[in-house]
C-alpha cells in the first residue's frame, strides 16, 4: 500500500530550472508513466523520488510522510536503470541477493527469496552466470529481479527497455505489464516512447520543459489532449495541426484550413461551443484517422489533391493538399494510387480538436 | 586488407620479426648476465670473453647471506668434514664463515636490507594507492571547488626531478629525526607516488559508471558501503596497475635511499653496490644480490598480469 505525492516540487541545475512546480498524486498499485522528450525533467523527477537528486523546493511524500530529506537507502524504493547497472563483478545470484544483504536477513531467507524471484522471472538457470554473459533481455530481467526481491514500497524504472532492440522491447513491454499485474506495486516508469507509455500506463504524465502538461489515462491523453504539445507528442502518425478560420454558413459551420477555397463542413453547434473564439486565433487539430477520404464527390466532402503516399503495411498515410496546408490522412492500403490524384476529403467533426493558438490550450470542444 | 599477402608484405613481416627479436635480446641480455653471474664460480665471473657455458654454483648466494673472512690457512680435514655443505663451498673459495662466541653463523647485511626494501616499498605502495584511490574517487564523483586547479597542483609536484630537493629534504629529515628510519623513506616514497596514483586512479574511476553506486544506494547501502562493495572491486584493475607502478618506483629508488639512510633503514639498492668497495669485489655475490632483488617486482607483476593487461588497455574496451 504505497501512495506517492509530489507537492510543488522545484529543481534547479545551476540557473536552469528543470522541474517547475510539479504536483502529482500517485495512487497505490498504480502504474504511472512519465512521458516526454529528453531533457523535459522526467528522469530528474524520478531520481528525486528515488533520493538520487535533491530538490530545491516542495515536498515528496511517500504514504503521507515527507521523504525529501531521507537518503536513498532509507526510502525503501527500488529502481531499474536504463543501463541495467548490474554489478559486473557479481554473479546474477549475488546481484539479486545484494539488496537483501543490506537488510539483516538470514542466508536461508535470502536464498529462498532470490530463488522465488528468479522463478517468477524465469531466470533460474542464469543464477550462476556473470552479467557480461547475459543477453540484453536477460540483463533487464535480472535488473527487475534485483528491484523486486526486496518487495519495495515502489518501483521506479528509468527507460528500462530503451537499450534493447525493437523486437525485444515489445516482448519486455508485455512482460513488465504481466509482472505489474501479478505483483501489483506502485510503479513509476520513465520513457520518451509514447507507444510504451500508452501500452503500459494506468495514467500517463506528460512533461515538457519541466512543466507538467497533462495527466490522464492513455485514452484521455490520446483522445482529449489538453494542449497542442500533448496533441502532437502523443500518437503516431502525428496529429495534423493547422491554423483555421471558422465561418457561419446557411445551415452549418465551415472550417477553412490553409486559405483553401472551400471550408470543411462542421455542425452549427461548433459556433456556440467555440464560445466567442471563432473570430480569434484558432488551430484545428485532427488525427490522420479523422480525415476521411473518398474517390467520389459527396455531401460535405471537399476536392483535394494527393501528394506523397506512405504505405505502412496495414494502412497508408496520404498527404492531402488543402489550400497551402498539408493534411495527412489514414487510408486503407492501396486506396490512393499515387501522388497527384484528385480525391474528396472531409473532417470527422467528432474527432476534431480546437486549440487557442496563443496559449496552445485545448478549447475542449466536443461535437 | 587483401586476402593474399604480397611478397613485400611477407618481407616486411620478416624484417619486423627480426627487429622484435633483436630488441628482445637487447632487453633480456643484462638480465641474463646478472642471472648467470649469480650462479658462476668466482673465477669465471669476469673472464674475457664472458663464459656462457659453466657448472652453476650456489656459493654466491651462501656468501651473500653470510659474513665471511679470508682463510689464513686451509681448514684441517676434520674441520672440513664436520662443516655443513654450505660452509664447505665457502672454504673452497678460500674464505670462512664468521661465527660468534656461541658458534652461531653471522648474517651479512643483505637480508635486513632486503627486508627494509620490502617494508618500505609495500607500505608506501599501500599508502599511495589507498590515498590516491580515495582522492580520485572524490574528484571523480563530487563537485570539488577549484577541482582543475587542485588536480593541476597535484600533478605539478611531479614536474621537478625529485633529486633536486634531496639536500633540503636531508636537512629537514635530520631536523625532525626521520633520517635512517623506515617511516622517513615511506613518507618520501608515498609523497612521490601520490600524484601519480591520484591521476591514474581518477582515469579509472571516471570509467566506472556512477549508476553502479546509485543502484547500490537505492538498494539500501550507504555511500561508504557502496564504495567498498561496488566501486573498489570495479576499480581492482586500476588499483593493480597503479600499485605495480608505485611499487616499482619505491623498490628501485636509489638516490634518496643513499642520502637518507645508512644502516638501520637502508634499502637494498644503495647496499648492493656498497659491497663493491670492500676488499676485492666479488661480482658473483653482487650479481646474486641483484638477482634476488629483481624477483619481487617480477613476481608482483606476474601475479597481477591479467589486471595489468586490462589496465593498460583501459578506455579501449567498451564496457
Amino acid at each position: 500500500m504505497t501512495q506517492i505525492e509530489l507537492r510543488g516540487v522545484q529543481k534547479y541545475f545551476g540557473a536552469v530550472q528543470v522541474i517547475k512546480d510539479l504536483n502529482l498524486k500517485i495512487a497505490d498499485n498504480e502504474f504511472i508513466v512519465l512521458l516526454g522528450q529528453s531533457g523535459c525533467g522526467k528522469t530528474t523527477t524520478l531520481r528525486a523520488i528515488a533520493g538520487l537528486e535533491t530538490i530545491d523546493e516542495g515536498d515528496i511524500l511517500i504514504d503521507g510522510k515527507p521523504v525529501q530529506h531521507l537518503k536513498a537507502a532509507d526510502r525503501d524504493i527500488a529502481m531499474v536503470f536504463q543501463s541495467f547497472s548490474l554489478y559486473p563483478h557479481m554473479s546474477v545470484y549475488e546481484n539479486i541477493a545484494f539488496p537483501l544483504r543490506a537488510t539483516r536477513k538470514s542466508k536461508a531467507e535470502i536464498d529462498s527469496e532470490v530463488r522465488s524471484v528468479a522463478k517468477t522471472l524465469q531466470i533460474t538457470e542464469l543464477l550462476a552466470k556473470k552479467p557480461s554473459a547475459l543477453s540484453g533481455g536477460d540483463m533487464q530481467r535480472v535488473a527487475i529481479g534485483r528491484a523486486l526481491v526486496r518487495r519495495p514500497k515502489a518501483m521506479l524504472m528509468d527507460e528500462p527497455i530503451g537499450a534493447l532492440d525493437a523486437k525485444l522491447r515489445e516482448e519486455m513491454r508485455a512482460e513488465i505489464k504481466r509482472l505489474h499485474i501479478k505483483q501489483g506495486s506502485t510503479t513509476i516508469y520513465v520513457t520518451h516512447d509514447q507507444i510504451e507509455a500508452m501500452s503500459l500506463a494506468d495514467r500517463i504524465v506528460i512533461m515538457h520543459e519541466g512543466v507538467l502538461q497533462q495527466v490522464g489515462s492513455p485514452d484521455e491523453v490520446y483522445s482529449r489532449p489538453a494542449n497542442l504539445f500533448v496533441a502532437q507528442f502523443v500518437g503516431s502518425p502525428v496529429m495534423n495541426v493547422a491554423d483555421a478560420a471558422v465561418t457561419e454558413t446557411a445551415s452549418s459551420a465551415s472550417v477553412t484550413v490553409g486559405g483553401a477555397a472551400t471550408g470543411f463542413e462542421f455542425p452549427r453547434a461548433l459556433l456556440s461551443k467555440l464560445n466567442g473564439h471563432a473570430g480569434g486565433q484558432l488551430a484545428l487539430g485532427i488525427r490522420p484517422e479523422g480525415v476521411l477520404v473518398r474517390h467520389e464527390a459527396a455531401e460535405g466532402f471537399v476536392p483535394v489533391e494527393t501528394q506523397i503516399v506512405e504505405p505502412l503495411g496495414s494502412f497508408d498515410i496520404v498527404d492531402l493538399k488543402v489550400g497551402t496546408k498539408m493534411l495527412r490522412a489514414r487510408t486503407k492500403s492501396g486506396f490512393v494510387g499515387g501522388p497527384g490524384e484528385k480525391v474528396f476529403a472531409r473532417i470527422d467533426p467528432t474527432q476534431a480538436h480546437f486549440f487557442d493558438t496563443a496559449s496552445g490550450k485545448s478549447l475542449e470542444v466536443r461535437l | 586488407m587483401a586476402a593474399v599477402r604480397t611478397s613485400s608484405e611477407i618481407g616486411f613481416n620478416r624484417v619486423a620479426i627480426v627487429a622484435v627479436l633483436l630488441v628482445t635480446i637487447i632487453f633480456l641480455a643484462p638480465i641474463y648476465w646478472i642471472a648467470s653471474t649469480a650462479f658462476k664460480p668466482r673465477n669465471l665471473a669476469t673472464t674475457i670473453p664472458p663464459t656462457v657455458v659453466f657448472q652453476p654454483e650456489i656459493s654466491p648466494f651462501v656468501k651473500l647471506f653470510t659474513k665471511r673472512s679470508q682463510l689464513r690457512s686451509a681448514p684441517t680435514p676434520e674441520e672440513y668434514a664436520a662443516a655443513p655443505w654450505w660452509e664447505r663451498v665457502v672454504f673452497d673459495g678460500g674464505e670462512k664463515i664468521v661465527r660468534d662466541g656461541k658458534g652461531q653463523v653471522q648474517w651479512s647485511g643483505y637480508p635486513s636490507r632486503f627486508m627494509n626494501s620490502l617494508i618500505v616499498a609495500i607500505t608506501s605502495t599501500v599508502l599511495a594507492v589507498g590515498m590516491g584511490t580515495f582522492t580520485a574517487y572524490g574528484f571523480s564523483r563530487f563537485k570539488v571547488k577549484g577541482e582543475a586547479d587542485l588536480l593541476f597542483f597535484i600533478l605539478s609536484t611531479r614536474m621537478l626531478p625529485p633529486v633536486v630537493v634531496a639536500i633540503p629534504m636531508f636537512l629537514m629529515y635530520r631536523a625532525v629525526g626521520l633520517n635512517d628510519t623506515h617511516w622517513g623513506l615511506i613518507i618520501l616514497y608515498t609523497a612521490f607516488n601520490l600524484s601519480f596514483s591520484v591521476w591514474l586512479m581518477k582515469g579509472f574511476m571516471d570509467e566506472i559508471p556512477k549508476e553502479y553506486e546509485e543502484a547500490a544506494l537505492v538498494d539500501g547501502y550507504t555511500r561508504m558501503e557502496a564504495f567498498f562493495k561496488i566501486v573498489l572491486p570495479e576499480a581492482a584493475t586500476g588499483i593493480a596497475a597503479t600499485a605495480v607502478f608505485c611499487f616499482i618506483t619505491a623498490w628501485n629508488e636509489y638516490a634518496f635511499a643513499l642520502i637518507m639512510t645508512n644502516r638501520r633503514a637502508q634499502t637494498a639498492p644503495p647496499f648492493i653496490p656498497s659491497q663493491v668497495g670492500s676488499g676485492l669485489p666479488d661480482w658473483t655475490v653482487i650479481a646474486a644480490g641483484t638477482f634476488l632483488f629483481l624477483l619481487p617486482v617480477a613476481i608482483f607483476t606476474f601475479l597481477l598480469r591479467n589486471h595489468l593487461l586490462r589496465g593498460m588497455s583501459f578506455g579501449a574496451i567498451r564496457k
